[in-house]
């Protein structure tokens, strides 16, 4: 088991990864965010599926701090933060909007709302990633998304080669 | 890779076949217009083909209910034809496979409308 960890250790270590970019409220910047999103997530040594989960939330995520945050504001700006740490992908999304209230939000699972157009997104991104947390606030919303990298069984299967 | 829909008749069936991408902005617009288009034409039975569909949002995901409903409370009838499993996997998990009636096979699907 030492020596499983110790591995993932150095592999990490190796490709530790931090990126941000600042982006305009725009339709474009959802299709970058993806793009991006998916890019790094490769990177990262995710598979395929992973890859698309990830890029998923990503996207909708943006599409809310476009749309819902910041109204498409030119004057408003969305911040996407990619960092590597450790076992996990952490990406945070925030905007410069007034920030929405969550409790707003309804099931759309629950049979009255499997007809509506619109409220899958948080859903869709909760579905995606392990772990997710939003913070609204009068100046913004911020929503943090957490993938673990699952290398340590590939790790595992080196060591034991 | 945008979204692209051409329509052809089969058995007073409208068939719908999709490609690329239903997102949020033009693929979304470009599926709306598309089933309006055919509602103002009388044509209401509707077999919509996404077997070439590559990526679907919430935004898609709810173009896709909107056209369903709009259809429906025109008289008419919308099923879905060749999900890939992505497409497959996002309407089990949003609890729309049982909404929709999906189809694997073009003749038994437009059969299913009569």
């Amino acid at each position: 088991m030492f020596r499983v960890d110790e591995l993932d250790h150095k592999l990490f270590a190796m490709t530790e990864l931090r990126a941000s970019y600042t982006l305009d409220s725009t339709l474009e910047t959802v299709d970058n965010a993806e793009q991006t999103a998916s890019r790094i997530a490769a990177e990262a040594g995710f598979d395929e599926d992973e890859i698309m989960q990830i890029s998923m939330a990503v996207r909708e995520a943006a599409v809310n701090a476009v749309l819902h945050g910041n109204a498409y504001d030119p004057g408003k700006k969305v911040r996407l933060e990619f960092e590597r740490t450790g076992h996990d992908l952490v990406i945070t999304i925030r905007d410069q909007g007034k920030g929405w209230d969550l409790a707003k939000i309804p099931d759309p699972l629950a049979p009255e709302n499997l007809l509506k157009t619109s409220g899958r997104g948080i859903f869709l991104i909760r579905s995606f990633m392990d772990e997710v947390q939003i913070h609204p606030s009068q100046t913004g919303t911020e929503i943090k998304l957490v993938k673990h990298v699952r290398g340590s069984s590939a790790g595992a299967k080196e060591a034991s080669q | 890779m945008t979204m692209k829909t051409s329509t052809r008749q089969v058995d007073g069936v409208t068939i719908v076949d999709c490609s690329g991408r239903i997102t949020l902005g033009e693929g979304s617009v470009i599926l709306r217009d598309t089933v309006r288009d055919l509602l103002s034409k009388g044509q209401k039975k509707i077999l919509l083909n996404l077997g070439e569909v590559t990526y679907i949002d919430s935004s898609g995901i709810g173009e896709l209910v909107s056209a369903f409903t709009t259809v429906r409370n025109q008289g008419g009838d919308l099923k879905l034809l060749n999900l890939t499993k992505k497409v497959h996997d996002l309407l089990q998990i949003t609890k729309l496979y049982t909404v929709f009636d999906v189809k694997d096979d073009e003749a038994a699907g437009v059969k299913a409308f009569k």
